[in-house]
């Protein structure tokens, strides 16, 4: 249960963007969160609730768009996406592929407004 | 109402300070991993048979991690080498900064390796970048061969799967193969040894697979 400390990490970045955006009202946070980030995203999102609770960025939306793993092929230079771990190449069937997308946690954009 | 680009990595902070570590390791030409595991997997005990290994003139530290207790730390310490105790007093995981603050007593110039032996959590500690060099993860044919397949991230960021306690093999339903090939479907390529900690087998090639790694990532300053 690290997403607590997800959520504290998400908090401190909005209020750094609140800083710098002085006149603006942040309304939601957008998040992309790949297959192997390793985050469970109800917990992520419990853990922002428990967090932002009371304070100035309570009911603040988590936008969380789920990333799906993406492979290249090391050979043939295929790119194919790769559900329930099929990394082996579907066009020239080389086990070694290495992985283009799935694995990120990033805050993505904001959606404000400017008043 | 407008969107605003930020991309940033929610651990940012975190990769900041982990990026510091790493530079600082690499101007003390210091040799950093990461060993993480579920408890119970063998960490303590394959660092046990590790440093025993060393020969006493080896300049090795280890740091580990627990949410209570200086027990790993005792048990590391009887071999002679610096051994700090990591107690997170709850925290499922280590991060950079509690890394950076029990280094700070230590001369580092005086080290050429670093272990660290994380919390035992499969999911917690994936994320957080120590500065190592990599992560290495072990897993015991206590455990289900299917484990690279329910915690897919920690193998996937893993230079190398350690299968430990095969002395066991006989005794316990672990197919082996079975887990090697999912350990491979999550990280194409993936390098794995066997070994057991009780009998030793296993143990000169993953002195030796620490060597070649050493010479391999450590550029000379």
């Amino acid at each position: 249960m690290h997403e607590l400390g997800i959520a504290a990490s998400i908090l401190d970045v909005v209020s750094h963007e609140a800083e710098r955006r002085p006149q603006a009202r942040i309304l939601k946070v957008g998040l992309r969160i790949g297959e192997l980030a390793g985050v469970d995203r109800d917990a992520l999102a419990f853990g922002w609730e428990v967090l932002t609770k009371d304070t100035q960025w309570d009911g603040l939306a988590l936008e969380m768009e789920q990333i799906p793993r993406r492979q290249r092929c090391t050979r043939c230079g295929h790119e194919f996406p790769a559900p329930d771990f099929m990394t082996a190449c579907p066009k020239c069937a080389d086990p070694l592929t290495a992985t283009i997308a799935g694995d990120e946690l990033d805050i993505a954009y904001l959606e404000v407004e400017e008043s | 109402m407008t969107q605003v680009a930020v991309e940033k990595k929610v651990l940012n902070e975190n990769q900041i300070l982990a990026e510091k570590l790493r530079e600082t390791f690499r101007q003390n030409g210091i040799f950093c991993f990461n060993i993480i595991s579920s408890p119970g997997s063998g960490k303590t005990a394959l660092l046990e048979r590790t440093l025993e290994r060393l020969p006493k003139e080896s300049r090795v530290a280890v740091l580990t991690g627990d949410l209570q207790t200086e027990n790993d730390a005792k048990r590391l310490a009887r071999f002679g080498f610096p051994v700090k105790q990591i107690i997170t007093g709850g925290t499922c995981h280590l991060d950079a900064r509690m890394v950076e603050k029990h280094l700070a007593d230590w001369d580092l110039a005086n080290l050429d390796t670093l272990i660290i032996e994380n919390v035992g959590n499969l999911v917690c500690p994936t994320g957080y970048d120590l500065g190592e060099a990599f992560k290495i993860v072990l897993l015991s044919v206590t455990e289900g061969e299917d484990k690279p397949l329910k915690y897919p991230s920690i193998f996937f960021k893993s230079a190398l799967m350690i299968l430990n306690k095969i002395d066991l093999l006989p005794y316990v339903p672990f197919d082996a193969e079975k887990a090697k090939e999912n350990a491979r479907k999550v990280h194409p390529g993936m390098e794995i040894l066997e070994l057991s900690c009780t009998t030793g087998q296993g143990l000169d090639d993953w002195i030796r697979w620490l060597e070649e790694k050493r010479k391999s990532v450590m550029v000379p300053a």
